[in-house]
Protein backbone atom coordinates (compact mmCIF):
# COMPACT_ATOMS: atom_id res chain seq x y z
CA UNK A 1 0.00 0.00 0.00
CA UNK A 2 2.92 2.32 0.70
CA UNK A 3 4.09 1.82 -2.88
CA UNK A 4 0.59 2.57 -4.17
CA UNK A 5 0.47 5.83 -2.23
CA UNK A 6 3.90 6.89 -3.46
CA UNK A 7 2.90 6.17 -7.05
CA UNK A 8 -0.22 8.28 -6.55
CA UNK A 9 1.92 11.09 -5.10
CA UNK A 10 4.45 11.00 -7.93
CA UNK A 11 1.88 10.73 -10.72
CA UNK A 12 -0.28 13.55 -9.43
CA UNK A 13 0.34 16.82 -11.31
CA UNK A 14 -0.42 18.80 -8.15
CA UNK A 15 2.72 17.46 -6.47
CA UNK A 16 5.00 18.91 -9.10
CA UNK A 17 3.10 22.14 -9.61
CA UNK A 18 3.15 23.00 -5.90
CA UNK A 19 6.80 21.98 -5.69
CA UNK A 20 7.69 24.23 -8.61
CA UNK A 21 5.76 27.19 -7.23
CA UNK A 22 7.33 26.81 -3.80
CA UNK A 23 10.81 26.80 -5.34
CA UNK A 24 9.91 29.70 -7.62
CA UNK A 25 9.37 32.25 -4.85
CA UNK A 26 12.98 32.21 -3.56
CA UNK A 27 14.17 32.21 -7.18
CA UNK A 28 12.18 35.35 -7.99
CA UNK A 29 13.44 37.05 -4.80
CA UNK A 30 17.03 36.13 -5.72
CA UNK A 31 16.64 37.57 -9.21
CA UNK A 32 15.38 40.87 -7.83
CA UNK A 33 18.18 41.10 -5.28
CA UNK A 34 20.84 40.14 -7.83
CA UNK A 35 19.62 42.74 -10.31
CA UNK A 36 19.04 45.63 -7.91
CA UNK A 37 21.57 44.77 -5.17
CA UNK A 38 18.91 45.99 -2.80
CA UNK A 39 18.60 43.62 0.14
CA UNK A 40 16.61 44.49 3.25
CA UNK A 41 18.68 46.39 5.82
CA UNK A 42 19.88 44.46 8.89
CA UNK A 43 17.07 43.62 11.27
CA UNK A 44 14.36 44.00 8.68
CA UNK A 45 12.74 41.65 6.21
CA UNK A 46 13.09 37.92 6.03
CA UNK A 47 15.90 36.22 7.99
CA UNK A 48 19.35 35.99 6.33
CA UNK A 49 18.23 38.03 3.33
CA UNK A 50 20.69 40.83 3.91
CA UNK A 51 23.66 38.51 4.15
CA UNK A 52 23.02 36.74 0.85
CA UNK A 53 24.35 39.66 -1.17
CA UNK A 54 27.69 39.02 0.43
CA UNK A 55 27.58 35.24 0.16
CA UNK A 56 25.26 33.25 -2.10
CA UNK A 57 25.98 30.05 -0.16
CA UNK A 58 23.72 31.37 2.58
CA UNK A 59 20.80 31.63 0.20
CA UNK A 60 19.30 28.21 1.12
CA UNK A 61 18.80 29.47 4.69
CA UNK A 62 17.24 32.68 3.38
CA UNK A 63 15.01 30.69 1.02
CA UNK A 64 13.75 28.47 3.84
CA UNK A 65 12.93 31.58 5.85
CA UNK A 66 10.97 32.91 2.84
CA UNK A 67 8.80 29.82 2.30
CA UNK A 68 8.34 28.82 5.94
CA UNK A 69 5.60 31.26 7.00
CA UNK A 70 3.07 30.57 4.25
CA UNK A 71 4.14 28.39 1.31
CA UNK A 72 5.29 25.32 3.24
CA UNK A 73 2.35 25.18 5.66
CA UNK A 74 -0.14 25.73 2.83
CA UNK A 75 1.25 23.03 0.52
CA UNK A 76 1.63 20.63 3.45
CA UNK A 77 -1.93 21.27 4.64
CA UNK A 78 -3.28 20.83 1.10
CA UNK A 79 -1.60 17.46 0.61
CA UNK A 80 -2.31 16.15 4.12
CA UNK A 81 -5.86 17.53 4.27
CA UNK A 82 -6.63 15.80 0.98
CA UNK A 83 -5.15 12.47 2.09
CA UNK A 84 -8.30 10.76 3.39
CA UNK A 85 -11.03 13.35 2.75
CA UNK A 86 -10.05 13.67 -0.92
CA UNK A 87 -10.33 9.91 -1.44
CA UNK A 88 -13.68 9.96 0.38
CA UNK A 89 -14.97 12.74 -1.85
CA UNK A 90 -13.95 11.03 -5.11
CA UNK A 91 -15.28 7.71 -3.84
CA UNK A 92 -11.97 5.87 -4.18
CA UNK A 93 -11.72 5.47 -0.40
CA UNK A 94 -14.47 2.83 -0.28
CA UNK A 95 -12.88 0.89 -3.13
CA UNK A 96 -9.46 0.91 -1.47
CA UNK A 97 -10.95 -0.30 1.82
CA UNK A 98 -12.93 -3.03 0.02
CA UNK A 99 -9.80 -4.43 -1.65
CA UNK A 100 -9.23 -4.71 1.38
CA UNK A 101 -6.67 -2.23 2.61
CA UNK A 102 -6.61 -2.18 6.42
CA UNK A 103 -7.56 1.21 7.78
CA UNK A 104 -4.48 1.50 9.98
CA UNK A 105 -2.37 0.53 7.02
CA UNK A 106 -3.98 3.12 4.78
CA UNK A 107 -3.43 5.84 7.36
CA UNK A 108 0.20 4.79 7.75
CA UNK A 109 0.72 4.81 3.99
CA UNK A 110 -0.82 8.27 3.80
CA UNK A 111 1.47 9.48 6.58
CA UNK A 112 4.53 8.16 4.76
CA UNK A 113 3.37 9.71 1.51
CA UNK A 114 2.81 13.10 3.16
CA UNK A 115 6.18 12.90 4.93
CA UNK A 116 7.86 12.10 1.64
CA UNK A 117 6.21 15.12 0.08
CA UNK A 118 7.26 17.45 2.91
CA UNK A 119 10.88 16.29 2.80
CA UNK A 120 10.84 16.53 -1.00
CA UNK A 121 9.66 20.14 -0.92
CA UNK A 122 12.07 21.28 1.79
CA UNK A 123 15.03 19.60 0.11
CA UNK A 124 14.00 20.94 -3.31
CA UNK A 125 13.78 24.49 -1.95
CA UNK A 126 17.23 24.12 -0.38
CA UNK A 127 18.88 22.65 -3.46
CA UNK A 128 17.37 25.11 -5.93
CA UNK A 129 18.14 27.99 -3.57
CA UNK A 130 21.76 26.90 -3.29
CA UNK A 131 22.08 26.78 -7.06
CA UNK A 132 20.30 30.11 -7.43
CA UNK A 133 22.37 31.72 -4.70
CA UNK A 134 25.72 30.60 -6.04
CA UNK A 135 24.86 31.40 -9.65
CA UNK A 136 23.09 34.72 -9.18
CA UNK A 137 24.59 36.11 -6.01
CA UNK A 138 28.01 34.48 -6.13
CA UNK A 139 30.04 32.86 -3.36
CA UNK A 140 32.84 35.44 -3.55
CA UNK A 141 32.34 37.56 -0.48
CA UNK A 142 32.31 36.36 3.08
CA UNK A 143 29.30 37.09 5.17
CA UNK A 144 28.43 37.43 8.78
CA UNK A 145 24.83 36.83 9.54
CA UNK A 146 24.34 39.17 12.39
CA UNK A 147 25.68 39.47 15.86
CA UNK A 148 22.58 39.91 17.96
CA UNK A 149 21.84 36.87 20.15
CA UNK A 150 18.28 37.71 19.08
CA UNK A 151 15.26 36.14 20.61
CA UNK A 152 14.49 33.12 18.45
CA UNK A 153 11.11 34.60 17.67
CA UNK A 154 12.66 37.55 15.85
CA UNK A 155 14.39 37.60 12.53
CA UNK A 156 18.10 37.97 13.17
CA UNK A 157 19.93 41.03 11.99
CA UNK A 158 22.74 40.58 9.56
CA UNK A 159 26.03 42.20 8.80
CA UNK A 160 29.02 41.66 6.56
CA UNK A 161 32.20 40.48 8.24
CA UNK A 162 35.54 41.62 6.83
CA UNK A 163 36.93 38.66 4.90
CA UNK A 164 37.13 34.97 5.89
CA UNK A 165 34.56 32.17 5.69
CA UNK A 166 30.84 32.36 6.40
CA UNK A 167 30.27 33.74 9.83
CA UNK A 168 27.71 32.42 12.26
CA UNK A 169 25.04 34.56 13.87
CA UNK A 170 27.32 34.60 16.90
CA UNK A 171 30.21 36.09 14.94
CA UNK A 172 32.53 33.13 14.78
CA UNK A 173 33.49 31.70 11.37
CA UNK A 174 31.83 28.59 9.96
CA UNK A 175 33.53 26.28 7.48
CA UNK A 176 31.53 25.23 4.42
CA UNK A 177 31.19 21.73 5.92
CA UNK A 178 29.75 23.22 9.10
CA UNK A 179 27.39 25.31 7.02
CA UNK A 180 26.23 22.20 5.19
CA UNK A 181 25.68 20.34 8.47
CA UNK A 182 23.73 23.18 9.94
CA UNK A 183 21.62 23.60 6.82
CA UNK A 184 20.83 19.87 7.03
CA UNK A 185 19.82 20.37 10.66
CA UNK A 186 17.58 23.25 9.67
CA UNK A 187 15.98 21.15 6.90
CA UNK A 188 15.27 18.36 9.37
CA UNK A 189 13.83 20.76 11.95
CA UNK A 190 11.57 22.46 9.40
CA UNK A 191 10.44 19.09 8.05
CA UNK A 192 9.47 18.04 11.59
CA UNK A 193 7.60 21.33 12.09
CA UNK A 194 5.69 20.64 8.87
CA UNK A 195 4.87 17.13 10.10
CA UNK A 196 3.09 18.84 12.96
CA UNK A 197 1.01 20.73 10.38
CA UNK A 198 0.47 17.50 8.44
CA UNK A 199 -0.76 15.74 11.60
CA UNK A 200 -3.39 18.44 12.21
CA UNK A 201 -4.56 18.29 8.59
CA UNK A 202 -4.51 14.48 8.47
CA UNK A 203 -6.61 14.25 11.62
CA UNK A 204 -9.17 16.71 10.21
CA UNK A 205 -9.04 14.74 6.95
CA UNK A 206 -10.42 11.68 8.78
CA UNK A 207 -13.18 13.77 10.37
CA UNK A 208 -14.66 15.42 7.28
CA UNK A 209 -15.10 14.27 3.70
CA UNK A 210 -14.25 17.75 2.45
CA UNK A 211 -10.55 18.06 1.66
CA UNK A 212 -10.93 21.83 1.57
CA UNK A 213 -12.40 21.83 5.06
CA UNK A 214 -9.52 19.77 6.44
CA UNK A 215 -6.89 21.96 4.77
CA UNK A 216 -8.43 25.25 5.83
CA UNK A 217 -9.06 23.89 9.33
CA UNK A 218 -5.38 23.11 9.74
CA UNK A 219 -4.39 26.54 8.40
CA UNK A 220 -6.89 28.21 10.74
CA UNK A 221 -5.25 26.39 13.65
CA UNK A 222 -1.85 27.74 12.55
CA UNK A 223 -3.14 31.30 12.17
CA UNK A 224 -4.71 31.10 15.62
CA UNK A 225 -1.41 29.86 17.02
CA UNK A 226 0.51 32.69 15.33
CA UNK A 227 -1.86 35.27 16.81
CA UNK A 228 -1.56 33.82 20.31
CA UNK A 229 2.24 33.62 20.04
CA UNK A 230 2.42 37.41 19.74
CA UNK A 231 -0.11 38.06 22.51
CA UNK A 232 1.49 38.75 25.87
CA UNK A 233 -1.74 37.90 27.69
CA UNK A 234 -1.50 34.36 26.32
CA UNK A 235 2.02 33.80 27.65
CA UNK A 236 0.84 30.86 29.79
CA UNK A 237 -0.02 28.68 26.82
CA UNK A 238 2.63 29.93 24.41
CA UNK A 239 5.15 27.14 25.04
CA UNK A 240 2.53 24.62 23.84
CA UNK A 241 1.49 26.35 20.62
CA UNK A 242 2.45 24.54 17.40
CA UNK A 243 4.14 27.56 15.81
CA UNK A 244 5.93 28.83 18.96
CA UNK A 245 9.32 27.30 18.07
CA UNK A 246 8.97 27.32 14.27
CA UNK A 247 11.84 29.80 13.91
CA UNK A 248 14.18 27.90 16.23
CA UNK A 249 15.92 26.42 13.16
CA UNK A 250 17.76 29.76 12.93
CA UNK A 251 19.61 28.68 16.09
CA UNK A 252 21.43 26.07 13.99
CA UNK A 253 23.36 29.02 12.54
CA UNK A 254 24.70 30.18 15.91
CA UNK A 255 28.02 29.00 17.22
CA UNK A 256 27.80 26.88 19.26
CA UNK A 257 24.34 25.72 18.16
CA UNK A 258 21.75 27.04 20.61
CA UNK A 259 19.90 23.80 21.33
CA UNK A 260 17.32 24.83 23.91
CA UNK A 261 14.58 26.06 21.58
CA UNK A 262 15.42 23.48 18.93
CA UNK A 263 14.85 20.72 21.49
CA UNK A 264 11.64 22.31 22.71
CA UNK A 265 10.41 22.72 19.14
CA UNK A 266 11.09 19.08 18.31
CA UNK A 267 9.44 17.99 21.56
CA UNK A 268 6.25 19.98 21.00
CA UNK A 269 5.95 18.78 17.38
CA UNK A 270 6.44 15.18 18.53
CA UNK A 271 3.57 15.60 20.99
CA UNK A 272 1.30 17.08 18.31
CA UNK A 273 2.17 14.33 15.83
CA UNK A 274 1.62 11.49 18.32
CA UNK A 275 -1.60 12.85 19.82
CA UNK A 276 -3.21 13.89 16.52
CA UNK A 277 -2.23 10.74 14.65
CA UNK A 278 -3.57 8.72 17.57
CA UNK A 279 -6.83 10.64 17.34
CA UNK A 280 -6.88 10.20 13.54
CA UNK A 281 -6.37 6.46 13.95
CA UNK A 282 -9.01 6.11 16.66
CA UNK A 283 -11.52 8.02 14.56
CA UNK A 284 -10.76 6.45 11.20
CA UNK A 285 -10.54 2.83 12.32
CA UNK A 286 -13.99 2.87 13.91
CA UNK A 287 -15.75 5.10 11.42
CA UNK A 288 -18.59 4.09 9.12
CA UNK A 289 -17.53 4.81 5.56
CA UNK A 290 -20.68 6.24 4.04
CA UNK A 291 -19.02 8.49 1.46
CA UNK B 1 -22.16 -17.53 0.21
CA UNK B 2 -23.62 -14.61 2.15
CA UNK B 3 -25.56 -15.16 5.34
CA UNK B 4 -26.67 -12.53 7.80
CA UNK B 5 -28.49 -13.10 11.07
CA UNK B 6 -30.56 -10.37 12.71
CA UNK B 7 -28.31 -7.80 11.05
CA UNK B 8 -29.18 -4.28 12.16
CA UNK B 9 -27.74 -0.83 11.72
CA UNK B 10 -28.82 2.33 13.47
CA UNK B 11 -27.59 5.83 12.68
CA UNK B 12 -28.53 7.61 15.88
CA UNK B 13 -32.30 7.48 16.07
CA UNK B 14 -32.74 6.19 12.53
CA UNK B 15 -32.85 2.44 11.96
CA UNK B 16 -31.38 1.97 8.46
CA UNK B 17 -31.37 -1.84 8.49
CA UNK B 18 -33.56 -3.87 10.86
CA UNK B 19 -32.93 -7.49 11.71
CA UNK B 20 -32.15 -8.73 8.22
CA UNK B 21 -31.62 -12.48 7.61
CA UNK B 22 -30.08 -12.57 4.17
CA UNK B 23 -29.37 -15.92 2.53
CA UNK B 24 -27.42 -15.91 -0.74
CA UNK B 25 -26.42 -19.39 -1.89
CA UNK B 26 -23.42 -20.31 -4.00
CA UNK B 27 -24.21 -19.95 -7.70
CA UNK B 28 -27.14 -17.59 -7.14
CA UNK B 29 -27.90 -14.50 -9.12
CA UNK B 30 -29.46 -12.67 -6.23
CA UNK B 31 -31.28 -9.40 -6.75
CA UNK B 32 -31.90 -7.14 -3.78
CA UNK B 33 -34.77 -4.80 -4.53
CA UNK B 34 -36.17 -1.93 -2.58
CA UNK B 35 -37.21 1.68 -2.92
CA UNK B 36 -34.67 4.46 -2.51
CA UNK B 37 -33.70 4.79 1.13
CA UNK B 38 -34.80 1.27 2.03
CA UNK B 39 -31.34 0.35 3.33
CA UNK B 40 -29.84 -1.44 0.30
CA UNK B 41 -26.63 0.55 0.25
CA UNK B 42 -26.13 0.35 4.02
CA UNK B 43 -26.61 -3.43 3.82
CA UNK B 44 -24.10 -3.74 0.96
CA UNK B 45 -21.57 -1.61 2.85
CA UNK B 46 -21.91 -3.79 5.93
CA UNK B 47 -21.20 -6.90 3.84
CA UNK B 48 -17.95 -5.26 2.68
CA UNK B 49 -16.85 -4.06 6.12
CA UNK B 50 -17.23 -0.37 5.27
CA UNK B 51 -20.06 0.24 7.72
CA UNK B 52 -20.06 -1.52 11.07
CA UNK B 53 -23.25 -3.30 12.13
CA UNK B 54 -24.98 -2.20 15.33
CA UNK B 55 -25.96 -5.81 16.03
CA UNK B 56 -26.28 -9.14 14.26
CA UNK B 57 -23.87 -11.35 12.35
CA UNK B 58 -22.48 -11.49 8.84
CA UNK B 59 -20.83 -14.47 7.17
CA UNK B 60 -19.35 -14.23 3.69
CA UNK B 61 -17.95 -17.45 2.18
CA UNK B 62 -18.31 -19.07 5.57
CA UNK B 63 -16.14 -16.52 7.40
CA UNK B 64 -17.28 -13.88 9.82
CA UNK B 65 -17.16 -10.31 8.54
CA UNK B 66 -15.69 -7.81 9.09
CA UNK B 67 -13.25 -9.78 11.29
CA UNK B 68 -11.92 -11.90 8.41
CA UNK B 69 -11.97 -9.15 5.78
CA UNK B 70 -8.35 -9.85 4.85
CA UNK B 71 -9.18 -13.41 3.77
CA UNK B 72 -12.66 -12.82 2.39
CA UNK B 73 -12.53 -9.55 0.44
CA UNK B 74 -9.73 -10.48 -1.98
CA UNK B 75 -12.19 -13.03 -3.41
CA UNK B 76 -14.97 -10.46 -3.72
CA UNK B 77 -15.39 -7.94 -6.51
CA UNK B 78 -17.49 -4.94 -5.62
CA UNK B 79 -19.19 -1.99 -7.23
CA UNK B 80 -20.44 0.32 -4.49
CA UNK B 81 -22.87 2.98 -5.71
CA UNK B 82 -21.03 5.06 -8.29
CA UNK B 83 -17.72 3.84 -9.70
CA UNK B 84 -14.65 5.84 -8.66
CA UNK B 85 -11.23 6.34 -10.20
CA UNK B 86 -8.31 8.74 -10.20
CA UNK B 87 -9.31 11.05 -13.06
CA UNK B 88 -5.83 12.12 -14.22
CA UNK B 89 -4.69 8.49 -14.65
CA UNK B 90 -5.60 6.08 -17.43
CA UNK B 91 -7.96 3.17 -16.92
CA UNK B 92 -4.99 0.79 -16.96
CA UNK B 93 -3.10 2.81 -14.35
CA UNK B 94 -6.20 2.94 -12.17
CA UNK B 95 -6.71 -0.81 -12.39
CA UNK B 96 -3.03 -1.42 -11.63
CA UNK B 97 -3.26 0.76 -8.52
CA UNK B 98 -6.44 -0.92 -7.28
CA UNK B 99 -4.93 -4.33 -7.96
CA UNK B 100 -1.75 -3.45 -6.06
CA UNK B 101 -3.74 -2.19 -3.06
CA UNK B 102 -4.65 -4.82 -0.53
CA UNK B 103 -3.03 -7.93 0.95
CA UNK B 104 0.02 -8.79 -1.12
CA UNK B 105 -0.50 -12.50 -1.54
CA UNK B 106 -4.01 -12.00 -2.92
CA UNK B 107 -2.89 -10.50 -6.20
CA UNK B 108 0.77 -10.03 -6.89
CA UNK B 109 2.47 -8.27 -9.72
CA UNK B 110 2.72 -11.40 -11.84
CA UNK B 111 0.00 -11.60 -14.40
CA UNK B 112 -1.34 -8.19 -13.48
CA UNK B 113 -1.00 -6.78 -16.97
CA UNK B 114 -2.76 -9.84 -18.35
CA UNK B 115 -5.58 -9.59 -15.83
CA UNK B 116 -6.00 -5.88 -16.65
CA UNK B 117 -6.26 -6.76 -20.35
CA UNK B 118 -8.85 -9.42 -19.59
CA UNK B 119 -10.94 -7.17 -17.37
CA UNK B 120 -10.95 -4.32 -19.90
CA UNK B 121 -11.86 -6.78 -22.64
CA UNK B 122 -14.71 -8.21 -20.56
CA UNK B 123 -16.34 -4.82 -20.04
CA UNK B 124 -15.69 -3.57 -23.57
CA UNK B 125 -13.07 -0.92 -22.81
CA UNK B 126 -10.09 -2.66 -24.43
CA UNK B 127 -9.61 0.09 -27.02
CA UNK B 128 -9.54 3.04 -24.63
CA UNK B 129 -7.58 1.64 -21.69
CA UNK B 130 -4.78 4.17 -22.05
CA UNK B 131 -6.95 7.27 -22.07
CA UNK B 132 -7.20 9.32 -18.86
CA UNK B 133 -10.40 8.54 -17.00
CA UNK B 134 -11.39 12.21 -16.93
CA UNK B 135 -12.19 11.91 -20.66
CA UNK B 136 -14.62 9.01 -20.04
CA UNK B 137 -18.38 9.20 -20.35
CA UNK B 138 -20.66 8.13 -17.50
CA UNK B 139 -21.23 4.73 -19.09
CA UNK B 140 -17.49 4.18 -19.63
CA UNK B 141 -16.82 4.98 -15.99
CA UNK B 142 -19.46 2.44 -14.99
CA UNK B 143 -17.74 -0.15 -17.19
CA UNK B 144 -14.40 0.72 -15.63
CA UNK B 145 -15.94 0.24 -12.17
CA UNK B 146 -17.02 -3.23 -13.29
CA UNK B 147 -13.53 -3.95 -14.61
CA UNK B 148 -12.09 -3.01 -11.22
CA UNK B 149 -14.51 -5.45 -9.60
CA UNK B 150 -13.47 -8.22 -11.99
CA UNK B 151 -9.73 -7.77 -12.01
CA UNK B 152 -8.98 -10.33 -9.30
CA UNK B 153 -11.29 -12.91 -10.84
CA UNK B 154 -13.58 -12.97 -7.81
CA UNK B 155 -15.80 -15.84 -6.63
CA UNK B 156 -18.43 -13.39 -5.49
CA UNK B 157 -19.57 -10.16 -7.12
CA UNK B 158 -21.36 -7.57 -5.01
CA UNK B 159 -22.83 -4.93 -7.30
CA UNK B 160 -24.74 -1.96 -5.95
CA UNK B 161 -26.91 -0.45 -8.72
CA UNK B 162 -24.72 -1.80 -11.55
CA UNK B 163 -26.96 -0.48 -14.33
CA UNK B 164 -26.61 3.20 -13.37
CA UNK B 165 -25.45 5.40 -16.21
CA UNK B 166 -25.57 2.64 -18.83
CA UNK B 167 -27.50 3.05 -22.07
CA UNK B 168 -29.79 0.23 -23.30
CA UNK B 169 -26.93 -1.47 -25.09
CA UNK B 170 -24.75 -1.12 -22.00
CA UNK B 171 -27.46 -2.71 -19.88
CA UNK B 172 -27.71 -5.64 -22.29
CA UNK B 173 -23.90 -6.05 -22.29
CA UNK B 174 -23.97 -6.00 -18.49
CA UNK B 175 -26.68 -8.63 -18.35
CA UNK B 176 -24.78 -10.91 -20.73
CA UNK B 177 -21.56 -10.38 -18.79
CA UNK B 178 -23.21 -11.21 -15.46
CA UNK B 179 -24.94 -14.30 -16.82
CA UNK B 180 -21.68 -15.45 -18.43
CA UNK B 181 -19.68 -14.99 -15.21
CA UNK B 182 -22.42 -16.69 -13.22
CA UNK B 183 -22.41 -19.73 -15.50
CA UNK B 184 -18.65 -20.01 -14.95
CA UNK B 185 -19.27 -20.25 -11.21
CA UNK B 186 -19.32 -16.68 -9.91
CA UNK B 187 -22.06 -15.92 -7.40
CA UNK B 188 -23.67 -12.54 -8.07
CA UNK B 189 -25.38 -10.37 -5.49
CA UNK B 190 -26.76 -7.15 -6.90
CA UNK B 191 -28.96 -4.42 -5.58
CA UNK B 192 -31.23 -2.35 -7.74
CA UNK B 193 -34.40 -0.36 -7.75
CA UNK B 194 -35.05 -1.34 -11.35
CA UNK B 195 -37.52 -4.22 -11.26
CA UNK B 196 -37.18 -5.04 -14.93
CA UNK B 197 -33.42 -5.40 -14.64
CA UNK B 198 -33.72 -7.81 -11.73
CA UNK B 199 -36.57 -9.75 -13.31
CA UNK B 200 -34.52 -10.45 -16.44
CA UNK B 201 -31.31 -11.21 -14.62
CA UNK B 202 -31.82 -12.80 -11.24
CA UNK B 203 -32.73 -16.24 -9.99
CA UNK B 204 -33.43 -15.18 -6.42
CA UNK B 205 -35.00 -11.98 -5.18
CA UNK B 206 -34.96 -10.22 -1.85
CA UNK B 207 -37.03 -7.15 -1.14
CA UNK B 208 -36.01 -4.57 1.40
CA UNK B 209 -38.54 -2.09 2.72
CA UNK B 210 -37.79 0.51 5.39
CA UNK B 211 -34.79 -1.56 6.48
CA UNK B 212 -36.63 -4.88 6.75
CA UNK B 213 -36.25 -7.85 4.41
CA UNK B 214 -39.94 -8.32 3.66
CA UNK B 215 -39.50 -10.98 1.00
CA UNK B 216 -36.83 -13.47 -0.03
CA UNK B 217 -37.56 -16.23 -2.49
CA UNK B 218 -36.67 -17.72 -5.84
CA UNK B 219 -38.00 -15.73 -8.76
CA UNK B 220 -39.62 -18.83 -10.25
CA UNK B 221 -41.61 -19.40 -7.05
CA UNK B 222 -42.68 -15.76 -6.85
CA UNK B 223 -43.86 -15.89 -10.40
CA UNK B 224 -45.62 -19.26 -10.11
CA UNK B 225 -49.13 -19.40 -11.65
CA UNK B 226 -51.70 -17.75 -9.42
CA UNK B 227 -54.47 -20.26 -10.18
CA UNK B 228 -56.09 -17.79 -12.56
CA UNK B 229 -56.23 -17.68 -16.32
CA UNK B 230 -55.67 -14.69 -18.54
CA UNK B 231 -57.88 -14.76 -21.61
CA UNK B 232 -57.95 -12.44 -24.62
CA UNK B 233 -61.08 -12.89 -26.68
CA UNK B 234 -63.24 -10.84 -29.08
CA UNK B 235 -66.26 -12.66 -27.66
CA UNK B 236 -65.82 -11.40 -24.11
CA UNK B 237 -69.52 -10.87 -23.47
CA UNK B 238 -70.42 -14.43 -24.35
CA UNK B 239 -67.52 -15.78 -22.27
CA UNK B 240 -68.69 -13.77 -19.27
CA UNK B 241 -72.18 -15.15 -19.68
CA UNK B 242 -70.91 -18.69 -20.03
CA UNK B 243 -68.49 -18.58 -17.08
CA UNK B 244 -70.79 -16.61 -14.82
CA UNK B 245 -69.11 -15.97 -11.46
CA UNK B 246 -65.68 -17.23 -12.47
CA UNK B 247 -64.64 -14.01 -14.22
CA UNK B 248 -62.85 -11.92 -11.66
CA UNK B 249 -61.80 -8.93 -13.76
CA UNK B 250 -62.63 -7.56 -17.16
CA UNK B 251 -60.70 -5.01 -19.14
CA UNK B 252 -62.23 -4.74 -22.63
CA UNK B 253 -61.34 -8.00 -24.39
CA UNK B 254 -59.09 -9.21 -21.57
CA UNK B 255 -60.55 -11.35 -18.83
CA UNK B 256 -59.07 -12.74 -15.63
CA UNK B 257 -60.76 -16.03 -14.84
CA UNK B 258 -60.57 -18.17 -11.69
CA UNK B 259 -59.71 -21.54 -13.21
CA UNK B 260 -56.78 -23.98 -12.91
CA UNK B 261 -56.56 -25.52 -16.40
CA UNK B 262 -55.98 -23.18 -19.36
CA UNK B 263 -55.92 -25.96 -21.99
CA UNK B 264 -59.18 -27.44 -20.75
CA UNK B 265 -60.87 -24.03 -20.66
CA UNK B 266 -59.62 -23.30 -24.17
CA UNK B 267 -61.13 -26.55 -25.50
CA UNK B 268 -64.42 -25.72 -23.79
CA UNK B 269 -64.58 -22.20 -25.26
CA UNK B 270 -63.69 -23.32 -28.76
CA UNK B 271 -66.19 -26.17 -28.46
CA UNK B 272 -68.85 -23.56 -27.68
CA UNK B 273 -67.91 -21.64 -30.85
CA UNK B 274 -66.16 -18.78 -29.01
CA UNK B 275 -63.00 -17.28 -30.51
CA UNK B 276 -59.77 -17.04 -28.53
CA UNK B 277 -56.83 -14.73 -29.28
CA UNK B 278 -54.66 -15.81 -26.39
CA UNK B 279 -55.01 -17.85 -23.26
CA UNK B 280 -52.58 -18.85 -20.53
CA UNK B 281 -51.97 -19.12 -16.82
CA UNK B 282 -51.82 -15.78 -15.04
CA UNK B 283 -48.52 -14.90 -13.33
CA UNK B 284 -47.97 -11.82 -11.28
CA UNK B 285 -45.23 -9.53 -12.53
CA UNK B 286 -42.35 -8.89 -10.21
CA UNK B 287 -43.65 -5.36 -9.93
CA UNK B 288 -46.94 -6.58 -8.52
CA UNK B 289 -45.12 -8.90 -6.11
CA UNK B 290 -42.86 -6.11 -4.87
CA UNK B 291 -45.50 -3.41 -4.62
CA UNK B 292 -47.69 -5.77 -2.63
CA UNK B 293 -45.06 -6.10 0.10
CA UNK B 294 -43.53 -2.61 0.19
CA UNK B 295 -44.72 0.76 1.40
CA UNK B 296 -43.87 4.00 -0.29
CA UNK B 297 -40.22 4.93 -0.80
CA UNK B 298 -38.53 7.19 1.69
CA UNK B 299 -38.27 9.98 -0.87
CA UNK B 300 -42.06 9.99 -1.14
CA UNK B 301 -42.75 12.88 1.21
CA UNK B 302 -46.00 12.75 3.09
CA UNK B 303 -46.29 8.98 2.96
CA UNK B 304 -46.20 6.86 6.06
CA UNK B 305 -43.13 7.39 8.18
Amino acid sequence: MIGVELVKLVRRPRTWISLTLTCALPFVVAVFIAVTHLAPPPGQGSAFLYAVLANGALYPAAALALVLPVFLPVTTAVVAGDAIAGEAATGTLRYLLARPVGRTRLLLAKLISVTTYVVLVVVAVTVTAYATGVLLLGPSHAAAVGQSPADAGLAPTAGVAPGGAVTSLSGTPLSLLQLAERTAGAIAFIAVSMLGVAAIALFLSTVTSSALGATLGALAALVASEILVTLNAAAVIQPYLPTRYWLAWIDFFRDPIFWRNIDRGLGIQAVYVVVLLGAAWANFSTKDITA
Amino acid sequence: MITTRALSKRYGAIAAVRSVDLDVREGDRYGLLGPNGSGKTTLVRMLLGLVYATSGEIEVMGRRMPRHAREVLPQVGALIEEPAAYPHLSARANLALFDAAGPRRSAGRRGRSRRIDDALEQVGLAGVGRRPVKTYSLGMRQRLGLAAALIRRPRLLILDEPGNGLDPRGIRDLRELIIGLNSSGVTVFLSSHLLGEVEQLCTTVGVLDAGRLVLQDELAALRAPTGQILLDTPDADQVCAMLNGQVEQRDGQRLLIRHADPAGLNARLVGAGLRVHAIGPHRRTLEEVVLAVTGTGSDHIGGRS
